[in-house]
Formats: structure tokens, sequence, C-alpha cells
């Protein structure tokens, strides 16, 4: 489903700022992978998410989705194959519009937009009868404005809209961080229950490492850019944060320096 | 103290330029507040739309026609300030001042290497003119009203609605598959095109073209926009949707030359009229921002400890 080979990135390159973020990155996923990707600050989690989405271009390398060349696509033309939610709850929403408005956006995710009318009775129940499943509290607030929601409202908006045209992958970029700790657990419950739901595709970066070890079927640890970490299956299933700890001062020749991913 | 009857007199001139300008403040409305987008194109591409106008009808085309060339006129400006925005990096309030300067001397081009031109209603066949100043009133109401049922129903399509996530969310506009750039040109083309229809009904209404008379245009259009806006706010509180909001624009820029009308009235110097547009529409820019501020203000915060304290 994704393919990615050996991408390289470099922020500010040739100043004093210049920053190697990605060295070379190898990924390939198969169709209902759901992956959880974990490293400390700087090792290049978001970065490597930006990439897939085509915030900018890499420097080398090439990224296939579906078997399609998507490298020198523009971060628009990507949008078709791609759900995405974002660390920051304002990120993926439009605030001054209405929920039904946001929806009806995200369901022309990649196909053309012409002079039909936008939220359509039809489409107006659906929406009410998704959001109703969810039970968010939000299927009678169809025509309020985004921007009175709650950040774990705005979140699970959010993922409902990656996933109302199902995406070849779902890119979710810590996108619990921003969260309190019984939102981020409440948002984590709807994103498994999308992901099975829908047998979606999914990358998760995350902080926390024990979300990291719950959620998915395959974990990579990123460090300097590179994945230096990747473990699927039953021996994912039995990991601890304490192997995971130790896992990435063996890979990467330090102590795991980051105390929020270990306490999260 | 002045006779108000010479003010009353003045109300019908007054009630049709603000309606008018309330035209143009709609076409302000697509940059301003749709896309979020502050476009000084406009002061050059409504003096574009009142040149072509102009000078189309006296080389003898019909007025309606004339005044499709200017709404594709200006159109065009603000098709070339999109593109100096998204293709060339040049940020927005920078990119619409260049337009609007280039504008300038195409303007003058326009007219015939002359800084105006006059048309007779006696010898052409005008849409609207200052000699029948009720006729004028309907006429521009009835353009205001087409347009904001054209927004109303535009803006409510998949296309209006890309438009409107351009200038609310430019990374959510993105992840849903909208080519932000694309949509920052087309409004923005819309937008300036409205604004030469506007300068076109000027021109007519007035009877002469000038290159001079887009000056100010953008500071005009937010007032009628925000002094709109704030009386609507008082009046519908919550309740407004989208067409209210359009009207509303149209109604401020009639208060607008009601207000300017007193002032005349006052026989206030005309030289300071420029200073008085500057203090009026900083004054009700000022309104809703202070009148939340009462709500939610330290100083606020302030007087609630004392009144705790007393309780």
């Amino acid at each position: 489903m994704l393919d990615i080979k050996g991408i390289y990135k470099t922020f500010n390159p040739g100043s004093v700022n210049e920053k190697h973020a990605l060295n070379g990155v190898d990924l390939h996923l198969n169709e209902g992978d759901f992956v959880t990707v974990i490293g400390g600050n700087g090792a290049g989690k978001s970065t490597f998410l930006n990439a897939i989405a085509g915030v900018w271009p890499v420097d080398k390398g090439r990224i296939f989705i579906d078997g399609k060349d998507v490298t020198s696509l523009p971060e628009y033309k990507r949008a078709k194959y791609l759900g995405r939610v974002f660390q920051d709850p304002m990120t993926g929403t439009a605030a001054n519009m209405q929920i039904e408005e946001n929806l009806a956006l995200a369901a022309r995710r990649g196909s053309s937009r012409g002079l039909r009318w936008e939220v359509t009775k039809k489409e107006r129940e659906e929406y009410r009868a998704l959001l109703t499943s969810l039970d968010l509290g939000l299927e009678d607030r169809l025509t309020a404005k985004v921007g009175l929601l709650s950040g774990g409202q705005r979140q699970a908006l959010t993922l409902v809209m990656a996933t109302l045209v199902k995406p070849k992958l779902l890119l979710l970029d810590e996108h619990t961080a921003a969260l309190d700790p019984k939102t981020a657990a409440k948002v984590l419950e709807i994103t498994d229950k999308v992901i099975k739901e829908n047998n979606l595709t999914a990358i998760m970066v995350t902080h926390n490492m024990n979300d990291a070890i719950k959620h998915g079927n395959r974990l990579i640890m990123m460090n300097d850019g590179k994945i230096i970490f990747d473990v699927s299956g039953e021996e994912k299933k039995n990991l601890t944060v304490e192997d995971l700890l130790r896992k990435f001062s063996e890979n990467s020749g330090e102590a795991f320096a980051d105390d929020r991913a270990i306490l999260g | 103290m002045p006779d108000i009857t010479t003010f009353l007199n003045g109300l019908p001139g007054y009630a049709a330029q603000g309606v008018i300008w309330g035209i143009m403040a709609l076409g302000l409305y697509i940059s301003y507040r749709l896309l979020d987008f502050a476009d000084l194109t406009v002061d050059g591409s409504f003096a574009t739309g009142a040149a072509v106008t102009v000078m189309l009808i006296l080389a003898g085309w019909p007025a309606w026609a004339a005044m499709l060339v200017a709404l594709a006129a200006g159109m065009a400006a603000g098709f070339i300030t999109g593109i100096l925005h998204t293709a060339l990096g040049i940020a927005p309030i920078l990119a619409g001042i260049l337009t609007q300067i280039a504008l300038y001397s195409i303007n003058l081009h326009i007219l015939g290497n002359k800084p105006n031109q006059a048309i007779s209603v006696d010898k052409y066949d005008l849409m609207l003119s200052l000699r029948n100043v009720n006729t004028a009133i309907f006429v521009a109401l009835g353009f205001a009203a087409a347009l904001i049922l054209l927004f109303y129903w535009f803006f409510g399509t998949e296309l209006g609605s890309a438009v409107r996530a351009t200038g609310c969310n430019q990374s959510m506009a993105k992840a849903q598959g909208i080519n932000i750039n694309t949509m920052k040109v087309f409004a923005l083309a819309i937008s300036n095109g409205i604004v030469a229809l506007s300068g076109g009904l000027l021109a007519q209404y007035q009877g002469f073209a000038d290159a001079q008379m887009g000056r100010g245009a953008i500071v005009i259009g937010l007032a009628s926009i925000i002094i709109g806006e704030v009386l609507a706010e008082a009046i519908f509180r919550k309740g407004m949707n989208f067409s209210i909001c359009l009207a509303s624009a149209v109604f401020g820029g009639v208060i607008y030359y009601v207000v300017m009308g007193v002032v005349l009235w006052l026989k206030l110097p005309t030289n300071d009229m420029k200073l008085f547009t500057a203090i009026i529409v900083a004054a009700f820019l000022a309104v809703p921002y202070l009148r939340g501020k009462s709500k939610h203000s330290f100083a606020a915060l302030k007087h609630r400890k004392g009144e705790e304290e007393h309780a």
C-alpha cells in the first residue's frame, strides 16, 4: 500500500540552522497495516509524515502510494489518497464553517468541485447517522460552527473527515498530544474503531510509548531521521516500555531523552 | 445651525451613492471577509470599471455591454494580484498595491490620456443618473439584490465552499484536496470584477469617470462592511445568515453616506473629509473589539473582585 524508498530531507541547507531531518528512510506497508511511530524530539517523526503528505518536496528518494509514484505531486493532489489528522486540533477543521460544511468539504476530497449544492439533504442525514454512531453529541449540532467545539470534539471530527472518503493511507500526527488524558483516550478509542471498521492502512506518530505498544500491529522507532527499530506481530504485542528503552539505547547508542514519552 | 431641509433634500442622493458603494463593499466582502485577504487592488479596479464603462458608452456601446467589459477588466486586475501573490510569492497587501499603482497608469490610458471624461445623460442612454435619483436608487438596489442572491447561491456550492475553506484554514483546505492558489486567484478575480461593476455604476450616476475616483475606495468599502456588521449584529444578534451579512454591507454603505451627508450639512471643511472618514471607520472597527473586551478583560475582573468583596 505504501512504499518509501530512501527519502532524504534537509532543512535550511548550507546555513547554521542546517538540519538533516530525514536520512534515508525506507518503509513498506501492507494493506491494513496500522503502524505506530515513536522517537524523541527531533527524531523526524512528523517530518516523515509531512514528507508522505507532500507538505514540501523531498530531496531524494521516491514515495509510492498503492503502486503510484506520488513523489512529484503537490500536497493538494496527494490529498486524494490521504486522510490526515494533525497535532493541533485547530489545523484539521475550518472554524468559521459549520460541522456539516466541514464534513461536506471532506466528502469531496479527491473529486472535482463544481456548482452543485454543497450540503444536500441526503448528505445531512448520512452525517447525522455517522456522528450518532460515534457518540460525541454532535449529531444535533450539524449547523454549529466548528470553532465552538472543544479540542477533543474537533479532533474526533477531523478523524471522521479524514476517513469519510476511504483513504489509501491515514496519517495521524500526534493527534492526541494536545488533549487531556481522558479525551485523548476517547479519541484513540474512536481511532481504533474507525481504522478497524474501514480496514484502513494507518501511520500514527505518538509520544506515548504505552499507546504505541497498545495500538496497531506494527511499531517503528525513529532516531536522527532514520528508522532504527521495526517490530510487528506477536513480538510487538509482547513489548514493554522497558524493552523499547533498551532497544533505543542499543540502536542509537544513547539514552532515551524524553521524559514525556516515558511517563506519558 | 444650518437648515435641516438642505440635508433632507440631499438624503436620496446619499442613499443612491451609498447603495452603489455598498455594491463595491459586496465585492470587497469576498476578499476581505471570505478569503481573509486585504486586497488594495480595489482602489484601482474601481476606477478601471468606471473608465471602461464611460469610454465604451462614449464609443457607442450600450450601457449593459460596457458594464460587462468593465466586469471583465476588473476580473483581469484581480487575476493579476492573485498571480503576483500565489505564483510570485508577493505578500497580499503589496501585491494589491502593485496592481493598484499599475492600474493608475492604465486607467489614464483607458481615459484617452486624460484625467477624466464626462458623459452626459442627455446624449447617452445610461442605466442611472443623479438627474433622476429615485430611479437611480432602484437600479442600484436591483444590482445589489441580484448580487446578493448570486453570492448566496455560489458560496453555498462546492466551489464556493472551497473558496471559503481556503480563507478560513489553508492547511485544512489543502488536506481536503483544494488547490488554494487557484481558489485565491479566482476569488480575487470575481471580487475585483464586482468592484469594477460598482465603479461603472458610479461613473454613470455622477456623469463622469475620473482616474482618481478609486482613491480610498477600500476604506469606504471596509467602512460599509464594518458599519453594516455592527448594526446588523445589534438588530439580529446571533441570528444572522449569510444573506443578511451581505445585505448589511450594502446598508452599511448607505449609513456611511448619510453620515457623510451630515458632515457636509454641518459645513465642516471638505478638506477634512478623509480625516472624518478615517475617524468613522476607526470608531466602527473599535466598537466590536471594545464591546468584547468590556465583557472579558482584566479591568472587568477588577470591578467584579470589588463586587465579590462587598457581597
